[in-house]
């Protein structure tokens, strides 16, 4: 079984939660499927990736003819090989010297989310088609809306079906009020493929809905979440003694619905003198939210330490007895997974995907600020339920793994081979 | 003969309201009124006042046909508050003489597993509220939700029942079968009838998924080996019409039971009926059992984290609220006794119905909420004070009353002695002794000093 994936973003490089699945779900694939072969096609790798797949880099693949000497290249890839180089060289489909190509024939990428991203994508999708007509493989797999018109490129030129992983529609990211160039890019993507997999039955039903897809070939695919590594594992749990912390980690914008939040602070502050709260992230938000805590009158028990990275996130975990996700939207929410992992009993709102699959956790609506005060009250105070859930968290979120996952996408790759789509 | 046994549980359970963390200290009502007397009046019409119709027919058209019920206290106050007419059906029944009505705690809560005192008062009030709507002292004790095990069968034995009613569970019968009389292993002059479970969940669990033909499920009872002549069938009144649609003939099946019976030579008896058998041996009984779950143990109720603090929480101030006087203490802690609060946080997958819970963490968040103003209140009642200084006074007051009756059987022992040696003196003596026995009801702490003079004569006259 051959794939080729199409993604924007991979680890170290971390830019949200994009980078955390494609590892996971490559990962997962490798580790449990023997036999599957994945080709990883990002705009600009750092040649720092694992080596478990094979890496191509979008920002070496030619796409306009050049004289280039073995030599002279061979220690310049980052990726994939120079003799890669020469076997795509051999593809180019059309003369693209107008497009402001590189001494290798070359289009450049600046990674990340820059200002051109139109641009980049459209590039992106060009380069596709060199791929497409140069490698060998069963099925295409595009990863969010960056690269569905590289996928869509690539099954129009080879005609192998199209899987797209929809990790979030941009009604999620603006609650409704849509881009209409995002929408077209996305509705264009699904409408071509043969087999859309969302992260949530809760995605799903959007993809539904406001894309008017075919319920037939859309299917929920939830995300896992990796075993904790032993260096973040050995990090102790700290106890606040009578002091209880209550955190929320994400960034603070509109989607992530920090104001309710605060809203619950408020309350919990009112009736009780041994509960603070800490907002740990940075975003649009961050000072309304700091201005928000001051106007309640609950500054002194808010903290705000800013951006979190790497093994500050585990430790800010650690270091919490209740870890709140109020999102208004979520399509799945991979942090209460992480949170349960370090054994922090998790809140988070009915309107996130990761609630479907779990059972362990407390959940509430976003907009019920009752109800999400009465359950950071409940967890700080009655030791019994703080126990259950965070025992009973740690087995359940040990059985969620990428491998289970990488099971169910090898079923739906298989049967989209054989029978050629879902839509018969 | 075979007979049948049929039994049926009558309880509902005060619905509490959603109660918050800030209304801690602002408001003791927990009940949600409207949803009490919506529920009862929907199960009372749905199923109870036809289900009741229907053995009351029975009963008229079939001298020989038996039935017993229980009504829990908590069940019966909601009864009637909001559906009398339920209980003037019971007692039309009762007319009959074909009825019996068992005892049973009071909240239909779990005291019997956490406090001896506070669960045989409740069983206690449980039998005279019954002798007062009936006419008859109970003599059959059932637990909630049939909860036994050898202690429970010891100390219903010493309240003076004659049987007891409780699961014919596999872990505690192995070979044996239920349809013996057995008895209590830590007391034997307590009878205990096993729940036939397959023949009682063909009616209770499976009517509807899996329905099946009086005349089949009879042909069954009469196909038991020769000799198992006690077939119980027990379960909840609610079975008929809430639990199984009435549309699907459940009830023509009950009617058809003692028709058909007849025919098959198999009879009916009351549970105290069978109690004045002998009975085959003891059944040993170590852990809990119970009616619910595949387990038919307590785990639904104590199985996880969440329901053993509350569990422990609310246990805590049992002897705190049995001595205090206040009425509506003593009511509430009726109501959040009842063993479904805890039922709501279980984890357990086989949970189908949560009231208005979400969750088993959202059961406990609001039960764990009423609880914590419910003790501040009882704490309250005693001023504030310190739990160890009450806790202790509280050990002495019981020690008191086993000290003073260890000292009552001593002077006794002791005026008779004196009597076999001076009977004139012993005449002088037992003057006093009246009072004595009279003093530790009235007042505990008097009890001491008046006792020191009767013990010094009892000296004097020993010399």
């Amino acid at each position: 079984m051959k794939v080729i994936m199409f993604g924007w973003e991979f680890p170290p490089k971390i830019y949200g939660g994009l980078a955390v699945a494609s590892y996971g779900i490559t990962k997962g694939m490798v580790e449990g499927q023997p036999d599957a072969e994945i080709t990883f096609c990002l705009p600009k790798p750092t040649g720092d990736e694992e080596k478990f797949l094979k890496i191509i880099n979008m920002s070496q693949v030619p796409v306009a003819w050049r004289d280039v000497q073995y030599d002279a290249i061979k220690d310049r890839m980052v990726g994939h090989t120079a003799e890669d180089y020469y076997r795509f060289r051999d593809h180019i489909y059309a003369d693209f010297n107008y497009m402001g190509v590189d001494d290798m024939g070359c289009l450049q990428f600046a990674g990340g989310y820059p200002q051109n991203l139109h641009e980049e994508i459209n590039n992106f999708s060009i380069i596709a088609g060199v791929l497409a007509r140069s490698e060998q493989f069963d099925i295409i797999h595009a990863h969010d809306w960056l690269t569905y018109p590289a996928g869509v490129h690539a099954k129009m030129v080879s005609g192998k079906p199209l899987c797209i992983h929809v990790h979030a529609t941009d009604f999620d990211r603006s609650r409704g009020k849509v881009n209409p160039t995002v929408y077209s890019i996305e509705k264009n993507g699904m409408d071509h493929a043969d087999c859309i997999m969302c992260v949530s039955e809760l995605t799903r039903q959007t993809v539904i809905k406001e894309y008017h897809q075919d319920p037939r070939k859309c299917f929920a695919m939830h995300n896992a979440v990796y075993p904790l590594p032993q260096e973040y594992k050995d990090i102790p749990r700290v106890d606040n003694g009578k002091e209880k912390v209550v955190t929320f980690l994400g960034r603070i914008t509109m989607q992530k619905g920090p104001e309710y939040f605060i809203e619950a602070a408020d309350l919990v502050c009112k009736r009780t003198s041994n509960v603070r709260f800490c907002f740990a992230g940075s975003g649009d938000k961050y000072w309304e939210m700091v201005d928000l805590a001051a106007v309640k009158g609950i500054a002194d028990r808010c903290h705000f330490p800013g951006f979190q990275r790497g093994k500050q996130v585990y430790e800010c975990y650690k270091a919490s007895d209740v870890f709140v996700m109020p999102s208004v939207s979520e399509p799945f929410g991979i942090a209460p997974l992480e949170a349960m992992q370090c054994g922090t009993p998790c809140i988070i709102s009915k309107q996130s995907g990761c609630g479907e699959i779990l059972t362990n956790v407390i959940k509430v609506d976003y907009w019920d600020i009752n109800a999400m005060a009465d359950a950071i009250y409940a967890l700080c105070n009655y030791p019994g339920l703080h126990t259950q859930l965070k025992e009973e968290g740690l087995k359940e979120v040990d059985e969620i793994t990428w491998v289970k996952v990488g099971h169910r996408i090898r079923k739906l790759y298989d049967e989209c081979i054989q029978n050629g789509g879902f839509l018969h | 003969m075979k007979k049948i046994c049929l039994y049926f549980e009558i309880h509902q359970i005060i619905h509490l309201k959603r109660y918050r963390f800030f209304d801690i200290g602002r408001d003791h009502y927990y009940y949600d009124d409207y949803e009490n007397e919506r529920s009862i009046n929907y199960i009372a019409e749905r199923s109870y006042v036809p289900a009741l119709q229907t053995l009351l027919q029975m009963c008229k058209d079939h001298p020989e046909f038996r039935v017993a019920f229980s009504l829990s206290g908590v069940g019966l106050e909601q009864l009637e508050f909001h559906a009398p007419q339920v209980i003037d059906l019971l007692q039309e029944l009762n007319k009959t003489g074909q009825v019996e009505f068992l005892s049973e705690p009071y909240s239909h809560g779990l005291a019997s597993l956490a406090n001896e005192e506070s669960f045989e008062l409740e069983v206690k009030r449980m039998s005279k509220k019954i002798k007062e709507l009936f006419g008859k002292e109970p003599k059959v004790f059932r637990n909630s939700s049939l909860i036994y095990n050898d202690e429970i069968g010891a100390q219903v034995a010493a309240m003076g029942f004659k049987g007891i009613l409780t699961e014919g569970a596999k872990q505690v019968l192995g070979w044996k079968s239920p349809h013996y009389l057995y008895h209590c292993a830590t007391d034997p002059r307590l009878k205990v009838l096993m729940r036939d479970i397959n023949l009682s969940e063909d009616i209770t669990e499976r009517f509807t998924s899996n329905p099946i033909m009086a005349d089949q499920w009879l042909d069954w009872i009469a196909s038991t080996p020769e000799g198992e002549d006690i077939i119980n069938i027990f379960g909840e009144l609610v079975t008929f019409g809430i639990f199984h649609p009435l549309e699907g003939g459940i009830l023509e099946f009950l009617k058809a039971i003692p028709v058909l019976a007849k025919d098959r030579n198999i009879g009916f008896a009351l549970p105290s009926e069978l109690c004045a058998q002998k009975s085959v041996g003891p059944v040993e009984v170590p852990y809990n059992i119970s009616w619910v779950d595949e387990e038919r143990d307590t785990s639904c109720w104590l199985g996880n984290h969440l329901q053993r603090e509350a569990f422990n929480k609310l246990y805590s101030v049992c002897e705190r609220v049995l001595i205090c006087n206040d009425r509506r203490i003593k009511m509430d802690w009726d109501y959040l006794q009842a063993s479904n609060n805890f039922r709501f946080m279980t984890t357990k997958p086989s949970m189908k119905f949560r009231d208005i819970y979400d969750s088993p963490y959202d059961a406990f968040t609001n039960y764990m909420n009423i609880i914590g103003d419910f003790i501040s209140r009882v704490n309250n009642l005693y001023g504030g004070a310190e739990n160890e200084e009450i806790n202790s006074l509280i050990t002495t007051i019981q020690n008191q009353d086993d000290e003073i009756a260890a000292k009552d059987k001593e002077i006794e022992k002791l005026q008779k002695l004196l009597a076999k040696y001076n009977p004139v003196e012993a005449k002088k003596a037992t003057a006093p002794t009246p009072q004595v026995e009279a003093a530790p009801k009235k007042a505990a702490k008097k009890a001491p000093a008046k006792k020191a003079p009767a013990k010094k004569t009892a000296k004097k006259a020993e010399k």
